[in-house]
């Protein structure tokens, strides 16, 4: 981890002249917390460092650097700086912090802000308990000094100041500007876990309040005077540009105000967007197709098959596997194919920007600060620090709002380039332009071999892998992309927990397919972990292995594997029967993955119809992400994971005919409905590690979880996704 | 002009008769609690109630409810009903990145107006129509039944 500074910016001002507050401290329109601030106008907010401010009503502000897109990241930041400081949680709130690389990156990712990798949590330990206990230290200082006591003698608990001695106190509101004077601690000490009073304890969201009454404010909500909303004419294939347009109808449009051509297509400019989108719907473009990608998704399968017959480039290798294979007595293998994936999130992909004499302004559910910011700063002739991102909540993301290229932002901004900055502009994508919008999740192929030796022992393992590279050519490529290998394709297969003695992974990564591909919740372990693990199933099923037993056999380095696989058998009942009712088969399947150095099992019970139609029943999940934050919050995200993960497993699925996204909307790209969500337990191991990341590790094994289940019902494995239930018709 | 009467107020909106109610709400009131979703009626984000019922705004043109009582999220909480299934949301934690909930709530409180005691069938029935992509589906079956619970 780099080093952590924690900047006192108040106490900066105040030196050179100025008062210790945070006027001018440009923050975005939204806040979370059940202590508002209404009919506080006259509360004035104290900065006592980057991420805390303190205000005369005794509110508790908490700057969040990463974005709050369902995963919980207000609440667990908040709950960590409180915890240090002592505050008062009811009294605690959330505001999402501005772009700021250097006060507010990601500590994982060096010098650049933004949310990703189920990092939040697990980068932000330190610095928040930091930042939460030199906070303490400072209204500790502060009051000694004001009473003419011992700092030692004092006692902070809710937000209150004490000391016993003299009987006095102070509010966290009383202190805050004597309190941003006081100097940063050189040596904070940080309590000791038994002490915790909120991490591991049930702090309730803070964001619930605003999500279940219409105030939450996203990007679809922002309005600002003037601004005209943005429907834009995308061409219908990947590559496409446009040739020609006639925008005479569109300008016919009531409410329509202008119609430009932008790099992505042509723009309808209206007052309102039921406008814009009659606007849109009405145009007539000509498009350039001679650059365009038009294979379909079949063609492209078909090719990456054909390049899995030659080995690609080695991503992880030990032992010796041509000689092992060779010398082997049983030798098992599968392949599978993944689909291209939309991420689909219920907000669709939407940005606001306004240009002003001295700068821009953007309003976005902003997941990649430092990346959008740059790239919007170079389009308008600007320094990075004039961008101003302003980090709105976002309606789901699932690594949709992280785009590499910055796609729907730099759309925004050229739109308003295009009218010279004029008017502010929302740019909406109706949900037709977000399905088919491209950077989804790609579409793979993996071949697998295991070889047993002649006692039945699995001595070989062979992992083939093909598939687009989602890092080359985005600014993470020097990092994560190493001698031709993206660490994202091979990730969950090349880092293969077990302990087989001879194994290759390798991968071929196709340069010539045309269509854009981005992180899924949970990246390369949302195939890896479906490949590896049903797989592996295949293999106990030749070895005539229990799936659990063989597994922990070959996981006795991998204790944090094994805990959390033993947890979900034990609670799953693992071993005992199932009752099936007449005419169903019922069966119970496992899996287990670590992605961002989170563990999680999961054990799926499952019943299959004379039809072949799948019910999931109920999942039991034990997962290991270290310390616990927010133990309810740990089991709402593996909830959702598991809703997420089935919902691609029975249904998600992008395809491609002559270049061209054949789904537009929900008929096509079904999302799983409440009627299908399964009952889902949680199990969380204890843990004193430092905390890891949940946003996405309940994802990857629930498929394969499933697959192994109905294999157990049916004798069949599933090697392409999503299930096709005609291959289980009894 | 339009005469929309929604959560008891009376507003006059200037716009083409064939516009869908959910484009008046959030782009003409900036009543904004309203969400855009798919535009095709197969998501739910944009619930309200019209005369009671579950409606969605995005394929129902505001000709069609002129005059007709509508109630959005912003008022949910003047309704016995609609409080006790805000406050079983907010207890439950049921929310994630909260884009789809206020459809879920608009939907459970039609439903719980019809059915005080639903079953898990029911539920799963009457609120097949909203999708949560971040699948809260657990958290709001056990809400739903946390607040017939309360109105009990």
């Amino acid at each position: 981890m780099s080093e952590i500074i924690i900047e006192n910016l108040s106490r900066r001002r105040f030196l050179q002249g100025s008062a210790g507050l945070t006027l001018g401290f440009c923050l975005p329109a939204i806040a979370a917390g059940a202590a508002g601030k209404l009919g506080a106008a006259a509360a004035v907010d104290t900065e006592i460092n980057a991420f805390l401010k303190i205000g005369t009503d005794n509110s508790v502000t908490i700057l969040s650097k990463h974005l709050e897109m369902g995963q919980g990241s207000y609440t667990g930041l908040a709950t960590i700086l409180a915890e240090e400081l002592d505050a008062d949680w009811k009294l605690v709130r959330v505001e999402g912090a501005p772009a700021d690389a250097k006060r507010y990156n990601n500590t994982f990712w060096g010098p650049a802000q933004g949310t990703g990798g189920s990092t939040a949590m697990a980068n932000s330990w330190e610095q928040m308990r930091k930042a939460g206990a030199s906070g303490r230290a400072m209204l500790v200082s502060a009051a000694a000094k004001r009473w003419n006591v011992g700092a030692a003698d004092i006692v902070v608990r809710d937000g209150i100041v004490s000391h016993a001695g003299s009987g006095r106190q102070a509010s966290f509101g009383e202190l805050a500007q004597d309190a941003a004077r006081e100097t940063v601690p050189a040596d904070i000490k940080l309590k000791d876990p038994k002490d915790f009073r909120l991490i591991g304890k049930q702090a309730r969201r803070k964001d619930s309040a605003a999500k279940t009454n219409g105030t939450a404010q996203f990007t679809q909500d922002v309005f600002l005077p003037g601004m005209l909303v943005a429907v834009v004419a995308h061409p219908p294939l990947f590559g496409a540009t446009v040739k020609s347009f006639d925008a005479s109808k569109a300008r016919a449009v009531k409410g329509v105000v202008d119609v430009v051509q932008i790099p992505q297509g042509v723009a309808v400019l209206a007052t309102d967007t039921w406008s814009a989108k009659k606007g849109r719907d009405a145009l007539s473009v000509s498009w350039d197709d001679s650059k365009a990608f038009k294979l379909g998704s079949d063609e492209i399968l078909a090719k990456y098959k054909e390049m899995a017959k030659k080995p690609g480039l080695v991503a992880a290798n030990k032992g010796d596997t041509a000689k092992t294979f060779a010398g082997a007595a049983k030798v098992v293998s599968a392949s599978f194919d993944f689909p291209y994936l939309a991420h689909a999130a219920m907000e669709p992909m939407n940005c606001v920007v306004q240009l002003k004499a001295d700068g821009c302004d953007v309003w976005n559910g902003e997941q990649f600060q430092t990346v959008d910011q740059g790239r919007v700063a170079a389009l308008f002739g600007l320094k990075p620090e004039q961008v101003k991102l302003n980090m709105l909540y976002a309606g789901g993301s699932f690594g949709r709002r992280a785009c590499t290229h910055s796609d729907y932002v730099l759309e925004a901004a050229h739109i308003v380039k295009a009218i010279n900055g004029k008017a502010p502009v929302k740019l909406v994508w109706l949900r037709e332009d977000d399905m088919r919008g491209g950077y989804y999740r790609p579409l793979f192929h993996h071949a697998l071999e295991a070889a047993l030796d002649g006692n039945g022992k699995l001595v070989g393992w062979r992992h083939r892998l093909v598939g687009q590279s989602i890092l080359t050519g985005s600014p993470f490529e020097a990092m994560m992309v190493k001698d031709g290998i993206d660490h994202v394709s091979v990730e969950g297969a090349s880092n293969l927990p077990y302990a087989i003695p001879n194994l290759t992974v390798d991968l071929h990564t196709p340069t010539d397919i045309g269509v854009p591909v981005l992180w899924w919740r949970s990246v390369g372990s949302s195939h890896t972990a479906y490949s590896t693990e049903v797989f592996l199933d295949q293999v106990a099923a030749a070895m005539s292995k229990d799936p659990v037993a063989l597994r922990l056999e070959l996981l006795a380095e991998h204790p944090h594997h094994a805990g959390v696989l033993k947890l979900a058998a034990e609670k799953a009942n693992w071993g005992t029967p199932l009752k099936a009712a007449a005419g169903e088969r019922r069966g119970r399947g496992v899996a287990v993955h670590e992605s961002f150095n989170s563990f999680v099992a999961h054990v799926a019970e499952v019943t299959i119809k004379k039809d072949g139609s799948i019910r999931v029943d109920r999942v039991v999940s034990a997962v290991d992400c270290g310390t616990a934050i927010n133990p309810d919050n740990i089991r709402s995200q593996v909830e959702g994971s598991v809703g997420f993960a089935l919902s691609a497993a029975m249904s998600g699925e992008i395809t491609l005919k002559g270049g061209r996204v054949e789904q537009g909307n929900f008929d096509g790209y079904p999302v799983l409905r409440i009627g299908d969500m399964p009952r889902v337990e949680v199990h969380i191991v204890p843990s004193a590690l430092a905390p890891t990341g949940i946003g996405e590790p309940g994802v990857p094994p629930v498929a394969p979880a499933v697959a192994n289940a109905i294999a157990a019902a049916t004798g069949k494995f599933l090697t392409r996704l999503p299930f096709n239930t005609t291959d289980l018709v009894a | 002009m339009i005469k929309l009467t929604i959560n008891g107020k009376v507003h006059q909106v200037d716009v083409a008769p064939d516009t869908p109610l959910l484009w008046a709400l959030r782009d003409t009131l900036q009543m904004t609690g309203t969400k855009y979703g798919c535009g095709q009626a197969l998501c739910g984000a944009c619930t309200v109630h019209v005369e009671g019922s579950p409606v969605r705004a995005c394929m129902t043109p505001v000709s069609a409810v002129a005059g007709r009582k509508i109630t959005t999220i912003e008022a949910i909480d003047t309704q016995r009903v609609g409080k006790a299934v805000q406050e079983a949301w907010r207890k439950l934690d049921v929310v994630q990145c909260g884009y789809c909930q206020s459809g879920q709530i608009m939907s459970a409180v039609a439903l719980l107006s019809q059915n005080r005691k639903p079953t898990d069938a029911d539920i799963d029935n009457a609120m097949s129509g909203n999708l949560c992509r971040c699948a809260t589906y657990v958290r709001i079956r056990a809400a739903i039944h946390e607040a017939a619970k309360a109105l009990a």
